[in-house]
């Protein structure tokens, strides 16, 4: 297959993080999948399409950091001395950290676009790319946007409850009505346990999606809530796996 | 619009801090008294949730020679979401911008509401087409506030300062912040924990840089979760747990600051 056209050449496996349903973690998984696969040595890029509530900056702890142009088009922020990891976000072309991005469909559109194309990725051997909840505008254009990279795999995330399953019922429809590869399902924040008395107490568990009918597909092994819920980096919970009894078997 | 005293945003920038569940539990708590005419609009188009909180999935909306009927839950409480407009829940609503904001206009305009007390709009986390979209269709008929929804911590904090910017935006007046999830009792030790840790001083030190009323704080009950998938009022599956008490006592705040503020024409004091 040819390689994509410019600032996409270089990248080898497009990964989208997905969910009908917000707040399930996709932004955690997002970023815990980038620094594990960094760990594993890989050249990894995450791409932030979320425009309206932007998180990975700060779960990365970047908030901080500014977006510099060259001659291929915006560099990413690279957040490790290594520049093995690289980010690029709505977060970091905001003048205040609490300005509100009040965009419609068409400007939030142009805005993943160049994202996709005017960003200097360089070679990677991922592009991890977090999204918003839905099945909207910025999906379609992040799709349309990165085709060109070959085919594309999607995670969904979902929680256990069934208000969450019926979200992402909807989205694995999405994907297979756009095309996407999905590669499984990730149950996140299955199951607490209390810190205190160390039981997981009952949780109201409405299953995650069986597949529909004709679809054959791995499924992720439950991730109970993760450390990275409690410590808001989700850095340290990738730094100390394999060692806690929460560590995901990615 | 003409025949709704009071309506009601439900907000939030950040997904899944609980705006659905927070929305449904106002209504279920504004209808317990039955003279009390509410209604329930869900204009998440793309993950419409109310139908299932609400147990009333699989219902169906009819069309009569007023416009659309909303479903029915009790007599004095309504429901209108494009939930019941999809031949099968597993349908996906892809949909961009422009043809949002269509339904948007339509569930606004073209549902035959009646006359409420209450209309309590519940939508989709973010700034965008949703939001704009029924901040304009009902600019004309004064909405009395937003209602913004968050849990502790800054990641969440974080996206519900955009929605404060919005809020200011377009000028819509803020009744008030609710902190979901605020801590979690182990209903086996009775300890109290923080899955979602405050470490910026969580909802109460936002309200206060912002000089906004904090109206409650609701911790996480493992049985608020139950209820919503079974369809059920958590306030009377559950009327002795300390969430309900929160939830009651925001609720009140709500009508507190409603009464306050009486649509145009209406008299502060009672005749």
């Amino acid at each position: 297959m040819e390689a994509a056209p410019g600032n996409l050449a270089g990248v080898r496996h497009v990964i989208l993080v997905l969910s009908g349903k917000g707040g399930v973690g996709k932004s955690t998984i997002s970023a815990e999948l980038a620094l594990a696969l960094r760990h594993a040595g890989k050249k990894v890029g995450l791409l932030d399409v979320d425009l309206c509530g932007p998180s990975l900056p700060r779960m990365l702890r970047v908030q901080d950091r500014a977006v510099h142009q060259c001659d291929r088009g915006w560099v990413p922020v690279f957040v490790d001395r290594e520049q093995s990891l690289s980010l690029m976000s709505v977060g970091f072309l905001l003048e205040k950290p609490d300005e509100a991005v009040v965009w419609r469909g068409p400007k939030k559109n142009a805005l993943i676009k160049q994202f996709v194309s005017d960003v200097a990725w360089g070679p990677l051997d991922y592009l991890v790319v977090d999204t918003p909840p839905g099945t909207s505008d910025e999906h379609m254009a992040a799709v349309d946007a990165l085709r060109p990279c070959g085919p594309l795999g999607a995670l969904v995330v979902t929680t256990p409850q069934a208000v969450s399953v019926g979200d992402v019922r909807r989205e694995l429809t999405f994907c297979r009505k756009v095309g996407l590869r999905i590669l499984g399902v990730v149950e996140n924040m299955s199951g607490f346990v209390c810190p205190h008395c160390a039981v997981s107490p009952g949780r109201s568990r409405g299953g995650s999606p069986a597949p529909p009918r004709g679809w054959e597909r791995p499924r992720v092994d439950p991730a109970p809530c993760p450390r990275s819920a409690r410590t808001s980096s989700p850095g340290e919970a990738a730094r100390s796996w394999p060692d806690t009894p929460e560590s995901p078997s990615w | 619009m003409k025949t709704v005293k009071h309506k009601i945003l439900v907000l939030s920038g950040k997904g899944g801090v609980g705006k659905s569940t927070f929305s449904a539990h106002l209504a279920h708590g504004l209808a317990e008294d039955e003279n009390t005419q509410v209604a329930l609009l869900d204009i998440d188009i793309c993950g419409p949730s109310i139908p299932k909180i609400m147990g009333l999935e699989g219902e169906q909306v009819h069309q009569s020679g007023s416009g659309w009927s909303p479903v029915f839950l009790e007599d004095n409480l309504g429901v209108m979401s494009v939930g019941f407009l999809l031949s099968s829940p597993d349908d996906a609503v892809i949909w961009r911008g422009p043809k949002k904001n269509g339904m948007i206009k339509q569930f606004l305009r073209d549902v035959d509401w009646g006359e409420l007390d209450y209309l309590i709009v519940d939508t989709p986390p973010g700034t965008s087409d949703e939001h704009l979209s029924a901040v304009q269709y009902l600019a004309g008929a004064h909405i009395d506030g937003a209602v913004l929804v968050t849990t502790p911590q800054e990641v969440s904090l974080q996206d519900v300062r955009k929605e404060i910017s919005f809020c200011r935006k377009v000028k819509l007046p803020i009744i008030g912040v609710v902190e979901n999830m605020s801590g979690f009792v182990c209903p086996r030790c009775r300890k109290e924990s923080q899955i979602f840790p405050p470490t910026t001083g969580g909802a109460e030190v936002m309200c206060q840089d912002l000089k906004i009323p904090l109206l409650g704080r609701v911790p996480l009950d493992p049985r608020i979760g139950k209820s919503c998938d079974k369809g059920q009022s958590f306030l009377v599956e559950a009327p002795d747990s300390p969430a309900t008490s929160a939830y009651r006592s925001i609720i009140q705040r709500i009508r507190e600051f409603c009464d306050l503020h009486p649509p145009e024409g209406a008299s502060l004091v009672p005749s």
